[in-house]
């Protein structure tokens, strides 16, 4: 990550202490503030934590790391109070403590910030911060409590505006309303639950600010995350879990390789240099002119952005979140109408066309939500893999489905695909990230496609995953299939892309090449300045 | 059952009463067992009866006796067996229409209107007349059919229309169109067609009647007196191709596909409007062949209240049949047991009291779906309120 060395700002000479809601602040000796000892969680047919042992210092951030499903989230929602554990004892500042309901944990001090975030759209700041508290009781006098918060802010630099109603404010925002949220409630120990995953860079620069600025102050943190740079930016020490097992317990974070940590959380060695053969690429595919559209919201989201990308290609596209990236990905696809310009296919004309014609123009589209929008939950593996190829042969034939040939190539796809699940008649909705994604990424792709627009294609899946995932990319290009990869995560960008294109408010504000690839002038376009402006010696416009 | 208390809230209550067993709920996270759907339905009619049983000994009924007069009066011989299937046909019908939009969570509340739309559009082949009076039955019939289902279908093309192309709430637009229905129907029999003053039409030429079991009782004396007319294979057809349409067509798949998630149907290319239209059209048509069946096996007139509210029946229907064809079915045969039984017993509300437990029953047994509920002895109780140090 570029500047992962920013230092937080510390706002010195504050009280190390929350002068809201401070209970049970019976201070011990322990240098812990947390320590879990034995803790076994048995789920129906999987022992997700088996004999896990995890301590937390105070004042310092610990990293969970591990895989999908290795037990990170179950073990701490052991220590947020949302699940009995079956046997092992818990401590907090040196006591055993026995949690009934997340309510007990928060007594003790113990908050979690939660991935999905718990907030209600309609209502303010303040009041979410407020909600389900006994005070205020009956009147609410706002102004007073914005105040308290306003003193919480400026004591962690967690700026938001207290009047703000959610639905108005970002995503980084929100964020910092639920760290808000647990902080007020007198939280000594913070757990975030892949806090990153909803975030851009530059906020996740900003939470990992904050998050220095909270230990700085005595407050302990535990980050669960399966992203290797963050931790190596932030922790202190690691604990990794694999299949319900502690790897690793409580390292030192310095002198660790990212190559020794990955090998802990999968159990082999991870190749991180994607070996991307050279091929020369062909006739441009995709066309993209000038092309306009509207976000949900109502405001401009594309300005004219104009791009080509030519068979056997992957052109990468960076920026920072909800500058237009989600928008052109379904224009393309025709799930959003263009106010003006044009979008061809190999000739096709596109624009404003039903998403069906796209699909039979051959564009595969990865869809940036997998449960909303690139899969029905509740219908099955074969259901949800014929969906793009059922009204063709041998499937559909005219009127009907042909059960046995959908089967069969559910089938033969999740052999292929490698798509861990009972069978093919399991329900979507009970598989886990990556093999959902690898459902949609077996039907994208055998779709045969021209063009291949995949937003976020690997956000949120483990390591193995994230492997699998971009092969199968790679393998398209040199199939020479034009790919147009939306990622927020530059390494993955810079890795697998032929060319990037940054885009900022709708417009593209530079393309680079393979072999001209600079964080640096990256990280600038990003923010809005154009390439050619950076290019000339004196920072003018040419 | 959304509002079903935690593991802790319900011991916490034991607690209280200090039973030496506690109930344990737990969310399922394994797939129910296939066989559990169809088992808790029956267990909860079993129950609504049971409970009703209670009631009935309370007031002082013998509930045995009582069963016992409804089950000879509903399924004690073929004449009680045939009025029954004469009351589950109209049922099975609407139950159908209603399953079939339900699916794509299309909530089509107008299926009594269609109902009557339908019966008006046959009525126009007797009453305009569409067809010479003496047509063969044979012209007659299919003819009073199509009109039928055209009527329902066209009940249903309109809020179908504009929640496609303006987004309009069908709930409301469906309910509405219900008094629009009935009372379009009453303009035409106090008014136009009225039969010498009354709130009726004259009686249909028997050309247009549907076959009736007691036509052939000079060949077998077995059908003599037996009501049940074609309009029940209507029904037993129309579930079997409701269950094809579903599970086999491409259409069906499309509807499964919309009602499951109407974000990724459109991302697979469906298009949303067109089967909104179409599934209510469809839905229509079946409330309309209802409508038809009922006037041409049954009434053989278009008057008032041909329908005791079988449209919102139906919604019942179909909700306790889990959507499923064969299940409405089933449930039809049941409920149209009941509505023969309250013609049977004093008071006749006791028929609409079971009705009223089973539909409570079969819709809290849905928790069983969802969570498991287990019988575990108790352990001895920490000191102290939850939460404080063990």
């Amino acid at each position: 990550m570029p500047g992962k060395t920013q230092t937080a700002p510390s706002p010195a000479g504050f009280p190390n202490a929350n002068p809201i809601y401070v209970r049970n602040r019976t201070m011990s000796d322990s240098p812990y503030a947390v320590e879990m000892h034995d803790i076994v969680i048995k789920f129906p047919g999987v022992l997700a934590n088996d004999r896990v042992d995890f301590t937390l210092k105070r004042g310092e951030i610990h990293a969970l790391l591990g895989e999908n499903g290795a037990g990170k989230s179950t073990l701490m929602n052991v220590l947020a109070g949302l699940y009995k554990p079956n046997s092992g004892t818990l401590r907090v500042n040196g006591n055993v403590v026995t949690f009934n309901s997340p309510r007990d944990a928060i007594a003790q001090g113990i908050g979690m910030v939660h991935q999905h975030f718990m907030l209600v759209p309609t209502q303010t700041v303040t009041e979410n911060i407020l909600l389900g508290l006994p005070e205020p009781r009956f009147f609410l006098n706002l102004p007073r409590f914005e105040r308290k918060i306003q003193e919480l802010q400026s004591q962690f630099g967690l700026t938001v505006d207290p009047k703000a109603k959610i639905w108005q404010i970002s995503v980084g925002e929100q964020q910092r309303v639920e760290i808000l949220k647990t902080l007020y409630r007198g939280a000594n120990v913070l757990i975030f639950d892949e806090p990153t995953a909803v975030l851009a860079p530059q906020e996740i620069h900003d939470l990992i600010g904050t998050m220095r600025a909270l230990v700085a102050q005595g407050k302990s943190i535990v980050f669960i995350s399966h992203k290797l740079h963050e931790v190596e930016a932030v922790a202190d020490r690691i604990t990794v879990l694999r299949k319900g097992r502690v790897t690793a317990g409580g390292l030192p974070m310095t002198g660790r390789t990212r190559r020794e940590l990955a090998q802990l959380m999968v159990g082999r060695d991870v190749v991180f240099e994607v070996a991307k053969e050279a091929t020369p690429p062909g006739e441009a595919v995709l066309k993209l002119q000038q092309l306009k559209a509207t976000s949900n919201k109502g405001t401009p989201a594309l300005r004219g952005l104009s791009l080509e990308i030519c068979a056997g290609e992957i052109v990468g596209i960076a920026g920072v979140a909800g500058n237009g990236q989600s928008e052109l990905a379904e224009c393309i696809t025709g799930l959003r109408p263009c106010d003006s310009g044009q979008v061809t296919v190999a000739g096709t004309q596109l624009t404003n066309q039903p998403p069906l014609a796209a699909i039979l123009a051959g564009v595969s589209h990865i869809p940036e939500d997998r449960t909303r929008v690139g899969s029905a939950p509740n219908l099955t593996i074969t259901d949800n893999i014929i969906m793009k190829c059922y009204r063709q042969e041998p499937i559909g034939n005219g009127i009907t489905i042909d059960e046995p040939s959908a089967t069969k190539f559910a089938n033969e796809l999740k052999e292929r695909y490698d798509i861990l699940a009972p069978g093919v008649q399991t329900l979507v909705r009970k598989l886990s990230g990556g093999n959902l994604q690898k459902v949609i990424l077996a039907r994208e792709i055998t779709a045969n496609p021209r063009v291949i627009v995949a937003v976020q294609p690997t956000r949120g899946l483990d390591v193995g995953a994230v492997e699998a995932i971009q092969q199968h990319l790679l393998q398209q290009r040199k199939a020479g299939t034009a790919i147009l990869l939306i990622s927020e995560e530059l390494e993955e960008l810079i890795a697998l892309s032929d060319r990037i294109a940054v885009i900022f408010d709708g417009q593209v504000m530079g393309v680079v090449g393979a072999h001209e690839f600079n964080l640096h002038e990256i990280g600038l376009m990003m923010t809005g300045t154009r390439l050619e402006t950076l290019r000339t010696p004196h920072g003018r416009k040419v | 059952m959304w509002l079903l208390p935690p593991a802790r809230v319900v011991s916490a209550a034991k607690a209280m009463i200090n039973l030496p067993f506690t109930l344990l709920v737990e969310k399922r996270t394994e797939e129910v067992p296939r066989w559990l759907p169809a088992a808790t339905s029956v267990g909860s009619v079993v129950l609504a009866f049971v409970v009703s049983g209670i009631v009935l000994a309370a007031i002082g009924a013998n509930p045995l006796q009582v069963y016992g007069f409804f089950a000879r009066a509903t399924f004690g011989s073929w004449a009680a067996f045939s009025d029954t299937l004469v009351k589950a046909t109209p049922l099975i019908l609407v139950g159908l229409a209603c399953s079939v939009a339900f699916k794509m969570k299309l909530w089509n509340i107008g299926a009594e209107g269609q109902f009557y739309i339908g019966a008006f559009f046959a009525s126009l082949v007797v009453l305009v007349p569409l067809l010479p009076t003496d047509s063969s039955p044979w012209l007659m019939i299919p003819a009073m059919m199509a009109m039928g289902m055209l009527g329902g279908a066209l009940w249903g093309f309109l809020p179908g229309l504009l929640k496609a192309r303006f987004q309009v709430n069908e709930i409301i637009t469906t309910l509405m169109l219900n008094y629009v229905a009935v009372l379009w129907n009453n303009f035409w029999i106090f008014d136009r067609w009225s039969d010498a003053g009354f709130q009726m039409t004259p009686t249909f030429g028997r050309n247009s009647w549907l076959p009736r079991l007691s036509d052939y009782a000079r060949e077998y004396p077995l059908f003599s007196g037996l009501t049940l007319h074609l309009g029940v294979f209507f029904g037993l057809f129309a579930a079997a191709a409701v269950w094809w349409i579903l599970q086999r067509s491409r259409w069906g798949y499309e509807i499964r596909l919309i009602g499951d998630n109407p974000q990724a149907a459109r991302y697979a290319g469906v298009s949303i409007a067109r089967n909104v239209i179409w599934v209510m059209m469809l839905s229509g048509a079946l409330a309309g062949l209802a409508g038809m069946a009922e006037i041409s096996g049954v009434v053989h007139r278009l008057q008032e209240r041909i329908s005791p509210g079988y449209g919102f029946t139906g919604i019942i229907v179909a909700w306790l049949a889990k959507l499923h064809p064969l299940g409405v079915i089933l449930v039809s045969i049941l409920f149209g047991a009941l509505i023969v039984a309250s013609r049977e017993v004093q008071p006749s509300g006791i028929a609409q009291m079971i009705q009223g437990f089973v539909l409570f029953a079969v819709i809290s047994s849905d928790v069983l779906l969802r969570y498991k509920i287990r019988l575990v002895r108790a352990a001895p109780q920490p000191a102290g309120p939850p939460g404080e140090f063990a």
